[in-house]
Formats: structure tokens, C-alpha cells, sequence
């Protein structure tokens, strides 16, 4: 069974790791549906 | 992980359902993925945010982690993360973040 | 006209009793947790002067030690002791907090900042005795005013209380009763930008050898905004501090962009001096705050000293070309765009790759690469990794990608083209521009012949967009073609006597 297909899917981010925008990308890729997206920042 | 991140995380399990959701993570290093992880299954390790006392137990990967990645459009992949997985310690990575889910996880 | 780098200053600032009352990771644990273990540990990890005096990252930002000296030494740094404790180096100082929190006062117009007259009394001559302190600055600095009225403005008037080993000392006054943007907390932060910047600005005027009056324009490139309610961001810091620094002939004014701000500033401070428009421009920023301390649960949790003690300030002198200094090549500029999005390598790809290609040069045609110098001794405790490695793995891949090295030039491409990062976590002062002041150092000596300065933005940060930013510049060995961009006096006067004597005949030649 597939883990993001149909699912909400949640994105967090990092600015100086995978940001959130591309994780979006490859989720909705998958067939996730993305219901929040966001990038931290620790510096 | 930032107060305002953790509150909309807890609206959006109460509006869904924490079985329906799934968060992927972008963190630079295991130690952050594992924390961030904690965060949103056995509540915020740092006691701060809303999250604090809160067990969500959602499902929770890393965005380099083969099962989710194994998910992804391949081109659509190699294009937004394919270079930054080459910098990071994956192995670290996976390692922590499994240990969390087989901590904490409900679904 | 070519605008190069005449000279740089770098200054950090102790103040271990804001990272307490003022860093945000600390004022927000005060609200939601406020008997937190945290919070009472905290102060047990702070560092006195002298322990961050003989800090190894420090005396590489003032310039004390090099960068190359600091990769020699096995991380961590926080247990090392750095042999050199000196406060003053080539690029700038260390400022102790006492000395500070009188440059505060004097830094004010607005009767907003008041000192115990004690604490003032005190520590009047320590501040008169730092080399860049002026008369004119010290005339600012007023007696005082008694201890209990600075405790009743405080308990009463909303005043953000200053304080020095944990005593109260002082305050910073709302400027206005209900707007937050004039608030107590607004105008501290504020004004700690303004006055860290003055010292800044001062250093790097004196390091490139220029007069106060040869400075025309002032671009302030910090991360605060100040104004009021009908202008939250007005502006300009950048003026108000010349003004404080006695640079009479500047005007100036603010540019924001995140931490990628500095890296945008310079391209403009460039572009205005290339274009005659002005002939001496300083780029400059002061330190912020809000940072300090930022990931101290992380530092405390691991019985590490708190870190991120140290505002920092930065300023970059830019000038004519005076046929020596280092060359900002205008030619050979990166740019995040809006369609370049957020994936790491289109951005690294966008900075680094994409201006080289366009330059027809090779990334190994860049001797040094000077992304964002972030101190590896306070993120990597803090989960966020090595900031500057990632960056130069980045490169390095996009390198083999291209076909510039071979794959097993990999590691050696990250220690021969990279640095150590050595700055403090204070957003926009450790964005690619710590490195100026050592280029041109090692560019002059003919050590190396270019580099590149990379700057990146969390514009996200700011929700007004979902949009990563970058910038990147090169700066390069001046050639000494001087008589090349500009043609020479003797040439000009050949040539204005060519076309008189050219319009005299053909006025003959109607005549005729």
C-alpha cells in the first residue's frame, strides 16, 4: 500500500537541507495532497 | 520545530484525522529529522510549542527516505532533491528517523 | 569606471545579558514556559569576555587569526583556547558590553536610551579609550540619570531594561505610547543595529584609508526595519548612522533581502561607483538581537557554552578604481530568480554555475568560494550541519556535473576552493562578505586571483512570498589597466585638439 497517495500530506522544511517547495513537488508527484508547506530556518 | 509549524500541524490532525496525514520532513541533519519527527508523534521534546504533551503518533518521513522516495515522479526527484541528498548523511538520517517511528507512531 | 574593494571592518560586540532579555529563543520561553529548566541553566553557560576573546572563530572575524588557520584546528572550538586573546584586530574589535551600552546612549536622539549615572561614571573612560571612539561621539555620551528612575521606567513606562552582569543598569524608552513599531522592545533592537553599525562603519573607513568626508554614500544592508505606524519600514538607518559616524558628505539608504541582503547591497554599491554616480560607497550592516542565543537550547541541552553571544557588524568600502585593489567584476553576477525556484541545485546552479558559464570561465577558475560563512561550532550542535561544507559539496557536485573536476577531485575541490565557516548566526553579517576583508588581503599579496561571494535569502521567512533568494559577485585581482577603462589626460587633450581642429575647418569649409 502506498504512503503518500491520497493522503495530507504535511511538508517542513529546511532552508540548508531539502526546502519545503521541493518537497511539494516530488509529494504532489506521488499523489499526495499537500495541505500545509513550510521551511524552518536555524540560522 | 517553529511554534506556528507545530500549531497548524495539530489543527490540520484535528480537521483531517491523524490517520489520514503524513508529514515529510527536509531536515539537514538526523539529529533535527529525529526531533522534528518526535514532535509530531510524541509531542515537542523541547516543551515550547503547542505540540508540548501532544501524541499525535502521525506518520512521519524524511524526504531522502527510500520508502516515501520510492513514491516520487523519479525526474521530478532528481530535479528538486537529488543533489542535496548527495550532501546529506542519509544513513544517519534513516537510522533516526526509524528509530522514532517505531517509538512513536499510531498508523 | 571599475569600482573596487579599498578595504573592510569587522566587528563583533559581547552581550551576554540581551541573550537573556532580548533573544527571541529566551523571550519566548519567558512567555510559554516561564519556569522552564532552560531558563534557569541558561545564565550558568554564558561566557565572559575573556572566554570570547580567546574564542578561535572570533579572532578569525576580527581578523587575528585566518580562515586557513581555523580549518587546522580539530572541531569543536568551544573547549580550545585560541593562543592570540588581543580585542583589537586588523579588520575591526571585539567590544565588551559595558563600552557598548554607553556607545547606546550616545547612538541615541531621541532621549530613548538612559543609563544608570554610576554604571556611566564608570565606564566613561573605557569607552573614550577605544581607539575608535572619537570626541564627537563621546560628547553624546550624557551623565546618567539616578538608578531608581530607570526601575520606575521600567516597572511603569513599559521600558526594556538594560542590564550589565545581570544587574539593571539602564533602559530603552518606548517612543510612543501605542504604536509598536516605537516600542520599547522596536527601539532597542534598533538602535543596537544602529550602534553596532557605527562601529562597524567607523573600522572599515579607517582600514581603507579613506577621509569620513571622501564617503558619499551609505548602503545599510541589516535585517531590522524602522519607522512608524503609517511607515513601518520607512527607513534609513543607513543615514542615521553616517550621521553618528561624522560622515557629513554621505547620504545613503537601506536595502533588504534577508540574509542575502549584504551580497545585494554590494552588487549596488558596485554598480553606483562603476557608474560615476557616486565615487565612494560603504556598504554596512550592524547586529541583531533578536538572534542572540537562538539555538541555546540545543548548546545548553549539551552542556555546550552559550554561542551566540557575539552581535556582529560588518562594512565594505568601495571605491574608484585605484589600479590595485580588487576588482568587482560587474560582468559576472548570479541571480536567484523568481523562475529559478527552490531546489538546492537550481539555486547553487543559479549563484555559482550559470554566471561562470556565461563568463566562459570553469568553476575551478574561482580560486575561493565564499557562500555563507556560518560557525560550524554552533550549528552543527544545533542539527542545521555544517552551513559552508554543504554549500561546497553543492559546487562540487555541480562541478563534476559539468565536467570542471573528475569525480574523485570531490573532497579535495571542498578543501582547495572552500573555507571554515567562522561567523556568527546573525543572518545577514556571515552571508558571503566575512570573507572581503581576507580577499583582498590574499588577492593583493597575489596569493589568489578571484573569488566569489555567495549570499541566500529565507524570504519565506517575511510570508509575503514562498520564494528562495541568491546573489553571487566576483571579485577579482586588480590588472592595473587603469589607462584602459579610462582614457589618459594626454589622450583626451590629443583628441579634443583633433576635433576643434576638425570643426575649424569644416566651419572654413562653409565659409568658403
Amino acid at each position: 500500500m502506498s504512503i503518500l497517495a491520497g493522503k495530507k500530506v504535511i511538508i517542513i522544511g529546511d532552508r540548508d537541507g531539502v526546502p519545503g517547495q521541493a518537497i511539494e513537488l516530488c509529494a504532489k508527484s506521488a499523489g499526495a495532497d499537500v495541505v500545509f508547506s513550510s521551511t524552518e530556518c536555524f540560522v | 520545530m517553529d511554534l506556528e509549524n507545530q500549531r497548524r500541524v495539530k489543527s490540520l490532525a484535528e480537521q483531517y484525522g491523524p490517520e489520514n496525514i503524513v508529514v515529510l520532513l527536509g531536515a539537514a541533519e538526523g539529529e533535527a529529522a529525529g526531533l522534528a519527527a518526535e514532535t509530531v508523534t510524541n509531542g515537542d521534546p523541547t516543551f515550547a510549542g503547542p505540540l508540548t504533551g501532544v501524541q499525535l503518533g502521525l506518520r512521519v518521513y524524511h524526504v531522502c527516505e527510500p520508502e516515501v522516495k520510492a513514491e516520487f515522479d523519479p525526474d521530478v526527484y532528481s530535479e528538486q532533491v537529488e543533489m542535496m541528498e548527495m550532501v546529506l548523511d542519509v544513513d544517519d538520517i534513516v537510522n533516526e528517523m526509524t528509530s522514532v517511528r517505531e517509538q512513536y507512531c499510531k498508523y | 569606471m571599475k569600482s573596487v574593494i579599498k578595504g573592510a571592518g569587522y566587528i563583533l560586540v559581547h552581550t551576554p545579558d540581551m541573550v537573556i532579555h532580548n533573544g527571541t529563543t529566551q523571550t519566548t520561553e519567558r512567555i510559554v514556559n516561564p519556569e522552564s529548566e532552560y531558563l534557569k541553566e541558561l545564565p550558568s553557560h554564558l561566557r565572559s569576555f575573556e572566554q570570547v576573546l580567546s574564542y578561535y572563530p572570533n579572532q578569525v572575524y576580527i581578523g587575528n587569526a585566518t580562515p586557513d588557520e581555523l580549518a587546522e584546528i580539530p572541531q569543536p572550538w568551544h573547549d580550545k583556547e585560541c593562543p592570540c586573546h588581543e580585542r583589537y584586530g586588523q579588520f575591526g574589535q571585539m567590544m565588551p558590553q559595558e563600552e557598548f551600552l554607553l556607545l547606546l546612549q550616545a547612538c541615541d536622539v531621541f532621549e530613548l536610551v538612559q543609563l544608570d549615572k554610576n554604571f556611566v561614571a564608570k565606564h566613561r573612560d573605557q569607552l573614550a579609550a577605544n581607539p575608535i571612539i572619537d570626541e564627537s561621539i563621546m560628547a553624546r555620551v550624557n551623565e546618567g540619570v539616578d538608578i531608581a528612575e530607570i526601575e520606575r521606567l521600567v516597572a511603569e513606562e513599559h521600558s526594556e531594561g538594560l542590564y550589565d552582569n545581570n544587574v539593571l543598569v539602564g533602559c530603552v524608552n518606548r517612543a510612543h505610547d501605542i504604536d509598536v513599531n516605537l516600542s520599547a522592545h522596536t527601539m532597542l533592537e534598533n538602535l543596537v543595529s544602529k550602534a553596532s553599525c557605527v562601529v562597524a562603519i567607523l573600522s572599515g573607513i579607517k582600514n581603507a584609508g579613506i577621509n569620513k568626508e571622501d564617503v558619499e554614500y551609505v548602503i545599510d544592508c541589516c535585517e531590522e526595519a524602522c519607522g512608524d505606524m503609517n511607515q513601518r519600514g520607512g527607513g534609513n538607518f543607513a543615514k542615521s548612522v553616517a550621521e553618528i559616524a561624522g560622515l557629513n558628505a554621505a547620504t545613503g539608504s537601506d536595502t533588504r533581502g534577508f540574509c542575502a541582503g549584504p551580497a545585494h547591497a554590494m552588487v549596488e554599491a558596485a554598480s553606483l561607483v562603476a557608474s560615476g554616480a557616486y565615487k565612494t560607497v560603504v556598504v554596512t550592516a550592524g547586529g541583531c538581537t533578536a538572534k542572540l542565543g537562538m539555538n541555546g537550547k540545543d548548546h545548553v541541552k549539551k552542556g555546550l557554552p552559550i554561542l551566540e553571544d557575539m552581535l556582529g557588524g560588518f562594512a565594505v568600502v568601495l571605491t574608484q578604481d585605484d589600479g590595485v585593489s580588487p576588482v568587482v567584476d560587474l560582468s559576472i553576477l548570479g541571480r536567484h530568480t523568481v523562475g529559478t525556484g527552490s531546489a538546492p541545485q537550481a539555486v547553487i546552479g543559479s549563484l555559482v554555475t550559470d554566471p561562470l558559464e556565461r563568463a566562459g570561465l570553469k568553476v575551478t577558475d574561482v580560486d575561493k568560494f565564499s557562500p555563507e560563512m556560518q560557525n560550524p561550532d554552533i550549528t552543527k550542535p544545533a542539527g542545521a550541519g555544517d552551513v559552508p561544507l554543504a554549500n561546497y559539496k553543492m559546487i562540487a557536485a555541480l562541478a563534476v556535473k559539468r565536467g570542471d573536476i573528475q569525480k574523485s577531485e570531490l573532497a579535495s575541490f571542498t578543501k582547495e576552493h572552500g573555507l571554515t565557516g567562522w561567523a556568527p548566526t546573525q543572518g545577514h553579517i556571515p552571508s558571503g562578505v566575512p570573507y572581503i576583508g581576507f580577499a583582498r588581503n590574499d588577492i593583493m599579496a597575489g596569493k589568489i586571483n578571484r573569488v566569489m561571494i555567495i549570499g541566500k535569502g529565507s524570504l519565506f521567512l517575511g510570508r509575503m512570498t514562498n520564494l528562495f533568494d541568491g546573489v553571487s559577485f566576483v571579485i577579482e585581482a586588480n590588472k592595473g589597466e587603469k589607462a584602459e577603462a579610462g582614457v589618459s589626460e594626454d589622450e583626451v587633450k590629443k583628441m579634443i585638439a583633433k576635433a576643434m581642429r576638425e570643426f575649424a575647418t569644416s566651419l572654413m569649409g562653409q565659409d568658403e
